[in-house]
């Protein structure tokens, strides 16, 4: 017997469009391009800098042209964008587990049995896996000690 | 509330050279879902249309369908939902379709078994049967978020990489690679993983998360991809350092 005759259903080049998550989707894929850019944007200022002076002011005036501006404005928002998406994805990704302390009872489950109402089984939540909203949390926190040291290195 | 709602249903016969669109009215009830008004239209208005579906509370996995755009299950999806209308009933996207709202998920059936879902235990020979392999409740937990899957297909109806490219082993297919990984009973992390490791494994997967969010059974596909990726990457800068073998 052959197969029945099946419809292909076709995937429009415009997939991507048809819902607000896939729309972000790609545009996050997108962030890598900005990211990209600055670190181009990141060397060439060190390499200014290491020139001297007037190659250093130079780079300042081509940084502030109205142009560069906004490309640095737009950057900006999709590194955001990259920083924000990437964070809240890494739990998926990653299993972190606390010690086996921090486990803990969540539940007990009652059963009635001869006329009485007794405990039955507990649940136990697993071994302290460490819940997701904190990997996050400490993942910006992370950024902020960074982004400290940083600004401490070049300010001080 | 209005007492009726106008049903945009897709029509396939074999043979046609591209699906058409029927509407039917519908009566609107707070309790009914897509499927009753499907069955509805079926018994009341047009005896001709297909479309699967079993045990209307979720657990079957056959009713999934396109319900205005979004895969879902349509035994757990309500027309008041959608009120006033029209609510568009369409066959599971990425599939070819049978006929009507019936698609045709044999890739699928193909794609399953080359994971491997299910205990393998090469080590002693009938083992399973023989004895007892006791489990912690939170051994148990580890993996039973991957085993609530019902092959429903609706995550490969939303996961764009798929409909992208067929060779994708998809969505369901890893996260129950997961389920048998996870569980302390197994020994076939090896066997799937040289399945998965494969570009058309978990390196097919873009991350665009779709999977996740329609999952009527919260099972997390788009978390298993990822898990296995880094584990897949393990693996990979292992092989690099140690090309004899662990230590």
């Amino acid at each position: 017997m052959s197969a029945p005759a099946t419809y292909r259903q076709p995937v429009s080049r415009l997939w991507w469009l048809k819902k607000p998550t896939y729309l972000l989707f790609m545009l996050r894929e997108l962030t890598c391009v900005f990211v990209a850019w600055s670190v181009v944007f990141l060397t060439m200022f060190v390499y200014a800098i290491g020139r001297g002076e007037a190659a250093y002011r130079r780079f300042l005036d081509w940084a502030a042209s109205p142009v560069v501006v906004v490309v640095n404005l737009v950057a900006l928002a999709f590194l955001v964008l990259h920083t924000v998406t990437w964070f809240a994805l890494t739990p998926k990704a990653a299993v972190v587990r606390a010690p086996r302390a921090g486990r803990r009872v969540v539940a007990t489950k009652m059963v009635y049995v001869a006329g009485k109402v007794r405990p039955a089984a507990t649940v136990i939540q697993v071994g302290g896996r460490v819940p997701g909203a904190a990997v996050i949390a400490a993942q910006y926190v992370g950024l902020v000690v960074v982004s400290v040291f940083i600004a401490w290195l070049v300010l001080r | 509330m209005p007492d009726s709602i106008q049903m945009r249903v897709t029509r396939y016969t074999p043979g046609d050279s591209a699906p058409t669109v029927a509407d039917y009215d519908v009566p609107l009830r707070q309790d009914w879902s897509v499927l009753d008004g499907l069955n509805h239209i079926k018994d009341n208005l047009d005896g001709s249309l297909s479309y699967r579906w079993s045990c209307r509370m979720g657990i079957c996995g056959s009713c999934g369908m396109n319900v205005q755009g979004t895969p879902k299950l349509t035994c757990g999806t309500f027309l008041s939902d959608y009120a006033p209308g029209p609510v568009r009933v369409e066959p599971l996207t990425n599939f070819p379709i049978v006929r009507d709202l019936v698609v045709d998920i044999d890739d699928f059936m193909e794609k399953l078994p080359k994971v491997k879902p299910w205990i393998v235990r090469n080590d002693e020979a009938g083992a399973l049967i023989d004895r007892e392999y006791l489990q912690t409740p939170e051994e148990l937990e580890e993996y039973k978020q991957f085993s609530n899957c019902i092959n429903c297909m609706l995550c490969y109806a939303a996961c764009p990489v798929y409909g992208l490219d067929e060779d994708f082993i998809g969505p369901a297919a890893i996260a129950l690679a997961e389920r048998y990984d996870l569980d302390t009973r197994d020994r076939g992390r090896r066997e799937r993983l040289d399945v998965l490791i494969e570009r058309e494994g978990v390196w097919g997967c873009t991350f665009v998360g779709e999977c996740t969010r329609v999952c009527p059974k919260h099972v997390d596909p788009a978390g298993a991809i990822q898990r296995y990726k880094l584990e897949a990457a393990k693996e990979s800068v292992m092989a690099v350092l140690l090309p004899r073998g662990a230590l």
